[in-house]
């Protein structure tokens, strides 16, 4: 405690720890009230995964981090965007619709394709950016409005789009050429899984994040606004444009959620394309501090306990859905447990300022 | 419709533009003008009693979810949680529905609800987190919470199974024969006017379940409650200066909390009245974002029981026409949607405001072609009509509408100084 360097850290730490040990504990109770065998699903769930365990987790993480990414990206800035969830979805559907009609060659049509997902993300979260700043209509409310109408759109597009795949009754869009898909790593030779080849897409939209909010002029007027709007008033920075600068951004990066699933997985936008990324990525990017490090570390756990929770109704009759409960309290605690680390960082360095100037009465006195 | 002429002033004096007759006077200028678009369009469906009952059925769970969005923004606590304690609410009348009687579901829907309104109301009033961070997080638990316990209590059931549960014995409904037939034989003939008439009141009086009343009661408490006690005052008070409140010796932090309580109560009897009423089941999934729609519904009335009803009516009203297979029936309000958004424009022309009148005169001759050159609308796009239908009313009233002055503000108790 006497090194302040150190006790920051340990602060710093101790927060998301303290925030999961408390999820835990919480979820362990609903198991232990509902009658569940509280420690066969603790040992399944904390084991170690298999190898295609690892590669599932990779995965999940790859597509959970973008859409944190995309959160934080308004977080900065003070701006809740909600609507990843619907912006994902119209973007994820427009690059199915441009790489399945595959107009360039190769991975021509698959940057395209991301192009055009970037574009639609960023269009479909301008709107709510643009009401914002021209009606001061809350984004909670227009995004909350815009994820529902999102719903509604593609579900009409898709059956106007939508392609009969022999053999099956799911609806979706013309597949992705051959040409066109990216590979996957493989990192197991015994396993045929095989590691998202566009988790290198959310590597650099990370970097690409840090950097821009912490080396440009461009971030420091991000985060400055984020702060303290009237200092960003009063300093110049136009904070219209930095609204509507950032929903584009936010919307932007939500368009590439999909692209890892649609170039190495699904090869399709159907009904059977995952939902819900959007409001994961809300609870990874608080749960990450909006840090592309912590977003990292939140999103593999998030997906870590996806894949453990698994097998659990196979082998223990228990609902995997339990972690679902652990995931949303994770949100509310990990809130918490920093506010409440924070007022106590803040409590320690008053005493150590106080018991700092006591040693040194004479000085005081002299100043005085 | 109660419109209030919101001041900046603050203190929610607004006085009523309109009197209560003259909002009568605006339901029966509503009902000529449905009729006539009815026998205009020859979309019989458009105000059937079968239509109305089940729009009345579809828009007591949006209205309920509405007021319990009410009872916490005007305490000042954004509640975007309804949706989740809506589904507690669910699963809470599925299960003490099925195992103790509808009555028991009723409660437990009200208890569920209110459990997620208590966690709502510890995060954000106790530990001062953000109120959008908190309900997002209760809409996860929630969720999760349902699924996993609806898969413990149903598994194995006869008749019910993990994602839902047996047939709930149903609630009493009341049916007056002595009006229903003849009402009915007076639909039938399709007078101007008569029948329309006619088809509201049968709604009325045939198979309206008991829960549906009280559920109507609950919106005419609410209001005298909020506006009409000291009780009301005060909370609301808590939602528009929250220091000037307790400088004045209310216990701000109390009132917030039973606030967001109720509103969690709310939330879940709306989720309770979607298992026990409108179908007779529990199911997973079965709020489909209802709890959004309230909100919306609520942010429609401008923060107003009057005009959440409204809003819940309206949102009803498509979300039945959609289920009716109504793409035919919503084709017909087409007109009159061309035909409010040219009277729109002609209003804004005499304000002296040329943009937006040109935008209104250009929307509504694109929907009259719309109108024109289809003969149906696709049943995707009429799900869409109640978000769109909020977006438009927060594009263009914006500055009419008046949301309580500290809500979504985080208060620490002291801060009065």
């Amino acid at each position: 405690v006497k090194n302040p360097r150190m006790t920051k850290i340990a602060l710093a730490i101790g927060a998301p720890v303290l925030a999961l040990v408390a999820a835990f504990l919480i979820t362990s109770l609903v198991l232990v009230l509902a009658g569940d065998d509280v420690g066969g699903v603790w040992s399944q769930i904390l084991s170690l995964p298999n190898n295609r365990g690892y590669i599932n987790i990779i995965n999940a993480a790859t597509v959970y981090y973008l859409s944190a990414i995309a959160v934080a990206i308004g977080f900065r800035m003070n701006l809740f965007n909600i609507g990843v969830d619907g912006q994902y979805r119209v973007a994820a559907f427009a690059a199915a619709v441009v790489a399945g009609e595959g107009w360039l060659p190769g991975y021509f049509n698959t940057a395209l394709a991301m192009l055009a997902a970037v574009l639609v993300g960023a269009a479909w979260a301008g709107i709510a950016g643009l009401l914002r700043v021209t009606r001061g209509v809350s984004e909670v409310i227009s995004t909350i409005m815009l994820n529902a109408i999102a719903t509604a759109l593609v579900a009409y597009l898709l059956r106007k789009a939508a392609v009969d795949a022999p053999g099956s009754n799911i609806t979706q869009t013309k597949p992705v050429p051959e040409g066109s898909r990216v590979g996957g790593i493989s990192l197991f030779g015994d396993v045929p899984a095989t590691v998202y080849g566009l988790v290198f897409l959310a590597a650099a939209v990370g970097f690409a994040y840090w950097f821009v909010i912490n080396k440009t002029r461009f971030g420091f007027d991000l985060r400055a606004t984020g702060s303290s709007e009237t200092a960003a008033v009063a300093s110049g920075i136009n904070v219209k444009r930095m609204i509507v600068i950032s929903m584009l951004l936010s919307g932007g990066a939500a368009g590439l959620v999909g692209m890892p699933l649609l170039f190495g997985n699904d090869y399709a936008y159907g009904s059977t394309f995952q939902s819900g990324l959007g409001f994961a990525g809300i609870a990874i990017a608080l749960l990450g501090r909006n840090h592309p490090i912590g977003i990292a570390l939140g999103a593999l756990l998030f997906a870590f306990l996806d894949e453990q929770s698994n097998p659990l109704q196979i082998l223990l009759d228990v609902s995997p859905d339990i972690v679902k409960i652990t995931q949303g309290t994770i949100v509310l605690t990990v809130v918490i447990a920093y506010e409440v680390v924070r007022r106590y960082g803040i409590r320690l360095e008053q005493r150590r300022v106080a018991s700092a100037l006591d040693d040194e009465p004479a000085m005081e006195g002299a100043k005085a | 419709m109660t419109v209030v002429s919101g001041g900046v002033t603050g203190v929610p004096t607004a006085t009523r533009k309109y009197s209560y007759a003259k909002v009568l006077l605006g339901l029966a200028a509503l009902l000529v003008l449905i009729s006539a678009l009815r026998i205009i369009t020859g979309a019989d469906d458009l105000d059937s009693s079968g239509t109305l009952r089940a729009t009345l059925v579809a828009a007591v769970p949006i209205g309920l979810a509405g007021l319990g969005g009410l009872w916490s923004e005007r305490a000042g606590v954004v509640n975007i949680g309804l949706e989740g304690m809506m589904i507690l609410g669910t699963f809470g009348a599925g299960y003490f529905g099925y195992f103790y009687g509808p009555w028991q579901g009723v409660v437990g829907a009200i208890a569920l609800g209110a459990a997620g309104g208590l966690l709502h109301a510890v995060a954000t009033v106790s530990f001062g987190v953000d109120h959008i961070v908190s309900g997002v997080a209760i809409n996860i638990i929630a969720l999760g919470a349902v699924q996993y316990l609806a898969a413990l209590a149903f598994t194995g059931v006869a008749g019910g199974g993990a994602t839902q549960s047996p047939t709930i014995p149903s609630l009493p409904s009341i049916t007056i024969d002595a009006f229903s037939d003849p009402l009915g034989d007076l639909e039938q003939k399709n007078w101007f006017v008569v029948s329309d008439l006619a088809a509201l009141l049968r709604a009325l009086v045939t198979n309206l379940s008991l829960l549906t009343i009280i559920c109507l009661l609950l919106f005419v408490l609410t209001w005298w409650l909020l506006w009409k006690t000291s009780f009301g005052l005060r909370l609301r008070s808590c939602g528009e200066s929250p220091a000037a409140a307790e400088s004045l010796g209310i216990n701000v932090i109390r009132y917030k909390f039973v606030a967001v309580v109720i509103s969690g109560g709310f939330a879940g009897l709306a989720g309770g009245f979607l298992a026990l009423v409108a179908s007779s089941t529990f199911r997973d999934g079965q709020t489909g974002g209802r709890g959004y729609i309230g909100l919306a519904a609520m942010i429609f009335g401008n923060w107003r029981p009057g005009g959440l009803l409204a809003g819940a009516g309206l949102f009803g009203y498509t979300d039945t026409l959609r289920l009716r297979g109504g793409g035919e029936t919503i084709h017909g309000l087409l007109l009159l949607v061309a035909v409010g958004i040219v009277l729109y424009g002609v209003w804004q022309y005499r304000q002296t405001r040329q943009l937006a009148s040109l935008i209104g005169a250009l929307l509504g001759v694109v929907v009259a072609i719309w109108y024109f050159s289809t003969d149906s609308i696709p049943e995707d796009l009429t799900g869409m009509t109640p978000y769109l239908t909020t977006l438009l009313v927060l594009a263009l009233f914006s500055q009419r509408l008046r949301m309580p002055a500290a809500d979504g503000k985080p208060y620490r108790k002291g801060s009065a100084g």
